[in-house]
């Protein structure tokens, strides 16, 4: 606990120190160098003079003002991110407070601390914010958008955020404006009806950042989270508007109906137009995806320069940017990761992981310095009006929607549900900062929304963002379920689709499964035969959900099976073949027939493997990935046989062999590589492709047919070796195994490169 | 009003269907409309052809099974009140109907909806489904776009999660089970029949 504590004073005065320089930046003279002093003044004859005393050759010279600005940006990151650790370190505390208010009480801090070291102090510019800072945290939300409850739930989404922002806005803004009237003093008079209204367009906005920094920690079920966020991203839409709306009415002085028609129809353009570039600039980055698979190191750098283009193409028009981006990621999520590598698609997970969760972090402590900062006129009336406006129009708006939408929903919104969704209306950054971008010659009574915003920004992230935990276990509200996927599930699902379907043409109804029936044709018809490369296009949707179940379980198993027990190799196989040769017994005649084939044809594809590193290209997997799919089915059968591969058991000597090679991990492949020096684990055999066109190959011996599995596998294997080979894979053969059956023996792997001749050697040398 | 009274008294037993399925007497109207407009010939009832007619129903990959289940017991001919107890297994649940005790479970009941669900699954209805119905189901609904070998090994796959007891083959029990974590009031509901 000292150590805690300790360590937090540490990063708290590094912060500081770190801090001083980016305080001293505005406007300060550049520090003198320790180089002898050029002349200041430009205009001086520039004769050097020919007598200047020699000075000695500086070894050391320190210049920092050449990498101020980028080393101050970088310390800063670097302390957010030691910060972010700290946090996560301290046990209890991550499960009281949630992460936002630590950041934002950071933030104070080291605010507070500047200030008191007589420092200017960094503001969050809203450029950096709206530009740099906000969109990966959106992209992050968009990309990995859980699409089907979204999609099922798109009409209460809806309702919420276009319905719900306005009644917040028009409620809270006519009625500050009562309350300013009524208190009539001075601060409050020059708050008319317009500058209200913008306030409360602007605070009433539920924002995604602060609801996914919070919601993320409580995990509840998956409707509530959906349309709490979904509200929230789709929103920006609407405050957008309303923002550009009565600003510009504000400055204007007066309202005509044409004008109030225009925003309705700007409203529209802007929403719709979002989605729209939003939506074309998906298509392009699928299209581009499709050519990528030579240079798969770049993939991911399209996936966020496409998307980021949109962001700005979007904020160009001052059409919603956020909005844009979702759209972006949603339209272009299929087919990209159906054309990428799979070790793109991590590195974009892991990129878009790693981005938000900075930006969320900088924009915390950035909102804590910024409210130590900024000149505040705080008024208690019109401060806790907004607090008390924000929450009472939050519940009614909620309340009120719930009761007209239930009518139209199958699965009901309970009382608890709505409680949730009210409570979970956060405010945060977005709405500092566009109070921030309000001009102060416009709107004279800046300062006053600004710390007002802020307050009710604090009141929601601290208050609500740390009850929402206990009330949420008070309520007993469902929590997110461990939502294993099972391939029953999906069939039955699809299956139950069709049906109804069916049966809504029977009864002549048209509803909207058949618009999403129509849709989910016009994609497969069409987009998808353009946009995926290969054999994807083809593949419908339960087959992709199939290979993507089995490509969990594969990795599952591997990588249990590299982390397992170490148990000596020989000794235990007898016993394990005792073990095992109760349970071969039942594998049928068929069964065997069927595996013999499958590793008679992979085997006899050996070729040389290119090991070349080159900057486009990690490895040579061009043909691998078309194979995947019928190498992870075979793979599937021998797991059903569940019986036979656990006996492939390699002799010790065997471990001077070349390394098992690194299996292909791209697109959906197993990861696995096997030590050399490795006791016994599980064993990783993963039967590599057999193309279609595998030649037939010669019959096995007949005796191997009486021998036990194991030892018939070493010896199909043997034969296989012997029966000549054809271009085609190296096969890695290596069968993946259920990890609670706690497989021991060894698994089969295939030589290394360049040891197609030595195959023989080794595997006769399997024969246990 | 008027008319909903009128098309009401053209059907036989009407009160009895009310009573049975649950469906409102409007709704009864309008299926009844439905059913007239179905039956082209003005035959009275319904036969396979009028169903392959329905231009929606046969782009469905699983169009045969849906009339099968409709013309459940190979006859030819269907009327309209077993037309409507069929599609009362389409009626949301009524979460707010009182459980009187002695009484069946209404149709649109989540366990009816399973068995009819099941059904359509079983086509030799011998209380299981069979590694090769499941097959079919999964032939038809992929529509030629997959090898037999990948069809084999998702049929495997599928009925080893679900199967229990280790007969091969997928009962009715291990077909609920299988579903007892979805929805099946939203994936097997028609809001239009409510």
């Amino acid at each position: 606990m000292g150590m805690n504590w300790l360590l937090w004073s540490v990063l708290l005065v590094f912060l500081v120190f770190g801090s001083v320089p980016v305080g001293s930046d505005a406007g300060s003279d550049p520090d003198p160098d320790l180089h002898p002093d050029p002349p200041r003044d430009p205009h001086t004859p520039q004769h050097t003079p020919p007598h200047t005393p020699r000075r000695t050759f500086p070894v050391l010279t320190v210049q920092f003002q050449t990498v101020r600005k980028p080393f101050e940006s970088a310390l800063w990151i670097l302390l957010a991110s030691l910060l972010k650790l700290g946090f996560h370190i301290i046990p209890r505390f991550s499960s009281v407070v949630p992460e936002s208010c630590v950041l934002i009480m950071v933030g104070l801090l080291v605010g507070a601390l500047i200030k008191l070291l007589g420092e200017t102090l960094p503001v969050l510019d809203t450029q950096l914010f709206f530009l740099v800072l906000l969109p990966p945290i959106i992209l992050d939300a968009g990309y990995f958008l859980p699409i089907r409850p979204f999609g099922e739930n798109l009409g209460t989404i809806l309702v919420f955020a276009v319905v719900g922002t306005l009644w917040n806005s028009f409620f809270m803004g006519v009625v500050l404006y009562g309350v300013c009237l009524l208190e009539g003093s001075s601060q409050l008079a020059g708050v008319d009806l317009l500058a209200c209204l913008l306030f409360s367009s602007i605070a009433s906005a539920v924002d995604p950042v602060a609801v996914l920094a919070v919601f993320e920690e409580i995990h509840i079920h998956e409707l509530l989270h959906i349309l709490v966020f979904g509200e929230s991203l789709l929103n920006d839409a609407v405050t957008v508007v309303l923002y550009h709306l009565f600003e510009e009415f504000a400055m204007m002085g007066e309202v005509t109906l044409v004008d109030v028609f225009l925003g309705v129809l700007c409203f529209f353009v802007v929403a719709l137009g979002g989605v729209l570039v939003g939506a074309v600039y998906g298509l392009l980055a699928a299209i581009t995806s499709r050519f990528t698979s030579h240079t798969r190191v770049i993939e991911p750098l399209f996936v966020f320069l496409y998307s980021y283009m949109a962001y700005l193409s979007a904020e160009v028009f001052h059409l919603s940017g956020i909005m844009a981006l979702i759209a972006c990621g949603v339209v272009m999520r299929p087919y990209v990761e159906a054309n990428i590598s799979h070790k793109s698609y991590t590195t974009i997970k892991y990129f878009l992981k790693m981005w938000s969760s900075l930006s969320e972090t900088l924009i915390f402590i950035f909102l804590g310095v910024s409210t130590v900062a900024g000149p505040h006129t705080w008024n208690w009336t019109f401060v806790s009006a907004t607090i008390v406006l924000c929450l009472l129009s939050r519940v009614l708006g909620v309340a009120g929607l719930t009761f007209f939408i239930n009518k139209f929903r199958m699965v009901k919104l309970t009382g608890k549900d709505q409680f949730i969704v009210a409570y979970g209306g956060l405010r945060g950054a977005i709405a500092f900062s566009l109070a921030f971008l309000l001009s102060a010659e416009h709107f004279p009574m800046k300062n006053l929304f600004l710390t007002a915003i802020i307050t009710v920004v604090f009141f929601t992230v601290f208050v609500q963002g740390m009850t929402i935990r206990p009330l949420v276990d008070l309520l007993a509200v469902k929590k997110k379920k461990e939502t294993k996927f099972t391939i029953n599930e999906e069939i039955h699902t699809q299956f139950l689709e069709h049906v109804l379907v069916g049966i809504e043409g029977v009864c002549g109804h048209y509803g909207h499964r058949h618009w999403k029936d129509k849709l989910g044709r016009l994609n497969a018809s069409y987009l998808r035969r353009w946009l995926i490369v290969g054999e994807r296009s083809q593949e419908p949707q339960l087959i992709s959900f199939y290979n993507r179940l089995e490509l969990e379980q594969a990795l599952l198993v591997a990588e249990s099976g590299t982390a397992g027990r170490l148990t000596p190799a020989l000794p235990s196989s007898a016993s394990l073949l005792a073990e095992k040769q109760k349970s071969v017994m039942n594998v049928s005649k068929e069964r065997e027939q069927r595996i013999r084939k499958i590793l008679r044809a992979n085997l006899q594809k050996t070729s040389q493997r290119l090991r070349s590193y080159s900057r486009h290209a990690l490895f040579l997997e061009e043909e691998e990935e078309d194979d995947w799919n019928e190498m992870k089915l075979q793979k599937q059968r021998l797991e059903m046989g569940r019986r036979m591969s656990h006996y492939l058991t390699v002799p010790a000597n065997w471990q001077e062999s070349p390394p098992l090679r690194r299996a292909k991990t791209e697109s959906g492949n197993q990861v696995k590589e096997s030590r050399p020096s490795a006791a016994v684990s599980v064993p990783i055999v993963s039967v590599e492709s057999v193309p279609p066109s595998a030649p037939a190959d010669s019959g096995m011996s007949p005796d191997k047919t009486a021998d036990s599995p194991p030892q018939t596998v070493g010896g199909a294997l043997k034969s296989l070796a012997g029966s000549g080979r054809g271009k085609g894979r190296k096969p890695s053969v290596t069968f993946a195994l259920d990890v609670d059956e706690q497989k021991l023996p060894r698994c089969l792997s295939d030589p290394g490169p360049n040891k197609i001749d030595e195959e023989d050697e080794e595997h006769r040398e399997w024969e246990v | 009003m008027g008319s909903t009274s009128s098309t009401l008294s053209k059907i036989p037993n009407a009160d009895e269907l009310i009573q049975e399925t649950g469906f409102t007497s409007a709704h009864l109207a309008r299926l009844f409309e439905r059913f007239e407009a179905l039956d082209k010939d003005k035959k009275g009832y319904l036969s396979p052809q009028d169903f392959e007619a329905i231009k929606e129903l046969a782009l469905n990959p699983i169009c045969d099974r849906i009339i099968g289940a409709f013309f459940s017991s190979g006859q030819e001919m269907l009327d309209f009140s077993s037309f409507v107890r069929i599609l009362a297994h389409f009626r949301p649940i009524d979460n707010n109907r009182t459980k009187e005790p002695n009484s069946p479970d209404p149709i649109n009941s989540r366990i009816n909806k399973l068995k009819f669900a099941f059904q359509l699954y079983d086509q030799d209805k011998d209380g299981k489904i069979s590694r090769n119905e499941l097959l079919q189901v999964l032939r038809a609904m992929l529509e030629k776009q997959v090898t037999e070998e990948q069809l084999e090994s998702i049929a495997d796959r599928t009925i080893q999660e679900a199967d229990l007891d280790r007969d091969d083959a997928i009962s009715f029990e291990e077909f609920r089970k299988s579903l007892e974590k979805v929805n099946i009031d939203h994936k097997m509901s028609i809001r239009f029949l409510r």
